[in-house]
């Protein structure tokens, strides 16, 4: 049945991936949030180092006899002095002339009032951070504007960075590895309700078809609904079909049995030799139809049932003795002795039912074929194999028809007389078949068929 | 013997009662439950015959009351239906047997008759002729004091004989009797039974006369 059935995706891959690619996801965002934020603090203090230091220079700055003097606070640049080293330039212009420090920083000469001009760029090759400010002088004659930048270079601030970025990494890996297990655990017990229903539905029998009780999620309650509701129409359908076997058997068989009852009655008034033959012929014709319809009614049977085999523990020697004593007044009626032998107990899986009446078919064939005086054994053996044989004395099957005689409706060319369908061993090989056994017809070297069914 | 036979089938039902008849059995006749409760409580029988399927009932209903009844008459079911489960389940109930419809009349005679040794223990349906003891259920005969184990056939030709004595049987009625209808049998298989049944009754005051071209008579004394 499962090879039917089309497989689209799967519910437990498709959970973990979005479960997984979100936390990928969220964890990767967290990363830029966090390190650009970080980055950003980190430049803010660099920042404020820089404009301190600019405001201090530009404070020592004086004008005296209408030059600009300026007188260079060595604290502006020691306060920069970072754990890494980074280098310090700085550049104080006068009215756009270079009086001191490093010219190429590239300060801008358009500046407006106390505003501080902050840029990146880069310097000798090194990314540098440039403040820069501008003060106007004004002495007697003419204002003068004095522009000073301080430049650092990034080495500490770039350490920070990549120190709080490793954090950062480690964290939001952490973070993915927790929500990856977290998406697992929650998939998996969100799929494990749907392989519990699976296990309960996989566990019944064939003839339970009782409705689901056990709780269930919420989401699964129309499923199991759904699924209830079939089971109770299959059972009404399989409880229907059975009646109607039982029913039909009945319609067919009462007047059946009227019509032999009355033919047998008839038949011991009645002395003229032809009237005689007819009603022999009737009851014949009749026996033959009843055992027809019984057997094709077993075949159906067995078939269906093979085919959801339920098994049970049976034991063997218990089923048999109680067939064999059944079935001991119609051997006795043919003057047949039967027997049943067993030498230890013999315990099988299987559906008792269909064992039953595979053996009845074999013993019912015995006893149709074994002359009269003579007997038939039915034996159980438990080594080499379990096996059960059932032995007469009569003429035997005819070697040449061995390995077709178990076809339906295929009946001995040695038969003739004998009332049957040809069905008897085709539901015996059915039957043991559906218990991965075999059935095995031989000749007994001292006359007599034998078959064998072994498990 | 004295059997009730539950049947709603009236065309089956007098089908049985006329063969069971001609044996020499009495038959009273139920076709509705309610009938065989009054029938079972006013009368003792040797044996029940019972239908399953009823206008009033399941079959098996009454089998449930009569056993609960504590009525330990034998019953055999007459049933139609095949499935095993069905017999095991009328098993269960508390049948001592069943057959199944369309039945062959020698074998419901063979299980009433396995049915009544089990039940019985034999001792109620002996027969007495002369110096010899029947005891058809049992399967035995005693001829001056030595007990024989008779064969079935050999059992059911003597038990006709017996029954009907001074009645002349013809050998084709005798293998009717006796065989069914499948068996390949000649009309001179009679004489191989009778043989026996004579070798059996040498000495008694019991014999099978031949009549030629008639048939065969049982006389004593």
């Amino acid at each position: 049945m499962a090879k039917d059935v089309v497989v689209f995706g799967s519910l437990r891959n498709r959970l973990a991936l979005i479960l997984t690619g979100g936390a990928a996801l969220l964890a990767i965002v967290l990363f830029f949030v966090v390190r650009g934020y970080a980055a950003q603090i980190a430049q803010d203090g660099q920042d404020s180092i820089l404009s301190a230091s600019v405001s201090s220079i530009l404070d020592a700055a004086v004008l005296r006899e209408g030059a600009v003097e300026l007188d260079f606070p060595y604290a502006a640049l020691s306060m920069l002095s970072t754990s890494a080293d980074d280098r310090v330039f700085y550049a104080i212009f006068e009215d756009g002339k270079l009086i001191s420090g490093y010219d190429g920083l590239g300060v801008s000469q358009s500046l407006v009032g106390d505003e501080r001009v902050f840029e990146t760029r880069q310097y000798d090759m090194t990314p540098i951070r440039v403040v820069s400010a501008g003060r106007v002088l004004v002495g007697q004659d003419v204002p003068r504007q004095v522009i000073v930048a301080v430049a650092q270079t990034q080495d500490a601030l770039a350490e920070t960075l990549n120190g709080i970025s490793r954090n950062v990494a480690v964290f939001g890996a952490g973070f993915f590895a927790l929500a990856t297990a977290l998406s697992f655990w929650a998939t998996s017990s969100t799929i494990g309700q749907l392989s519990r229903l699976t296990n309960s539905v996989t566990r019944r029998g064939p003839q339970d078809l009782s409705a689901f009780l056990k709780p269930v999620p919420s989401e699964m309650v129309p499923l199991v609904g759904s699924l209830n509701n079939l089971m109770m129409r299959l059972e009404q359908s399989l409880k229907q079909s059975e009646d109607f076997i039982a029913e039909a058997a009945h319609r067919v068989r009462t007047p059946l049995a009227t019509v032999r009852s009355y033919a047998e009655a008839t038949l011991q008034r009645v002395d003229k030799q032809e009237n005689r033959d007819a009603l022999r012929s009737m009851m014949r014709a009749i026996d033959e139809s009843s055992r027809a319809a019984g057997q094709l009614l077993d075949h159906a049977m067995v078939t269906f049932r093979a085919e959801n085999l339920e098994r049970e523990e049976v034991d063997l020697v218990d089923l048999l003795s109680d067939l064999v004593q059944r079935m001991t007044p119609v051997a006795e009626m043919r003057d047949v002795g039967l027997n049943f032998e067993s030498n230890a107990p013999a315990n099988l899986m299987g559906d008792p039912v269909l064992l039953q009446n595979a053996f009845r078919n074999l013993i019912d064939n015995a006893l149709k074929y074994a002359p009269s005086e003579t007997k038939i054994t039915v034996r159980v053996q438990t080594s080499p194999r379990l096996s059960v044989d059932v032995r007469d004395e009569g003429r035997g099957f005819a070697e040449n028809e061995i390995d077709t005689l178990v076809g339906r409706f295929t009946r001995g060319s040695n038969t003739t007389g004998h009332i049957g369908s040809g069905l008897g061993l085709t539901i015996a090989q059915d039957v043991v078949l559906a218990h991965n056994g075999s059935l095995i017809l031989s000749n007994r070297p001292e006359g007599g068929a034998c078959v064998t069914l072994q498990f | 013997m004295k059997f009730l036979l539950v049947e709603d089938n009236l065309e089956l039902a007098h089908a049985i009662c006329s063969r069971m008849g001609l044996d020499g059995h009495t038959i009273d006749h139920a076709a509705r439950i309610s009938d065989a409760v009054d029938f079972a409580a006013s009368e003792d029988y040797d044996l029940i015959l019972l239908d399953i399927m009823l206008p009033d009932g399941d079959g098996r209903s009454f089998l449930k009351q009569h056993r609960a009844a504590k009525n330990d008459t034998p019953v055999i079911v007459l049933t139609a239906r095949s499935q095993v489960s069905d017999r095991i389940s009328i098993l269960d109930l508390g049948a001592d047997d069943y057959v199944t419809k369309p039945f062959d009349h020698a074998e419901l005679q063979a299980r009433c008759r396995a049915v009544l040794r089990r039940k019985l223990g034999s001792t109620q349906t002996m027969i007495h002729l002369g110096d010899v003891e029947f005891d058809p259920v049992g399967g035995h005969l005693t001829v001056k004091g030595d007990v024989i184990n008779l064969r079935n056939r050999e059992l059911r030709l003597l038990e006709l004989l017996m029954n009907a004595k001074g009645q002349v049987f013809s050998k084709q009625k005798l293998v009717d009797r006796l065989f069914s209808y499948d068996d390949d049998v000649s009309d001179n298989a009679i004489e191989v039974y009778i043989g026996r049944l004579r070798k059996h009754l040498e000495g008694s005051s019991v014999q099978i006369v031949t009549l030629r071209g008639l048939g065969y008579r049982l006389d004593h004394g």
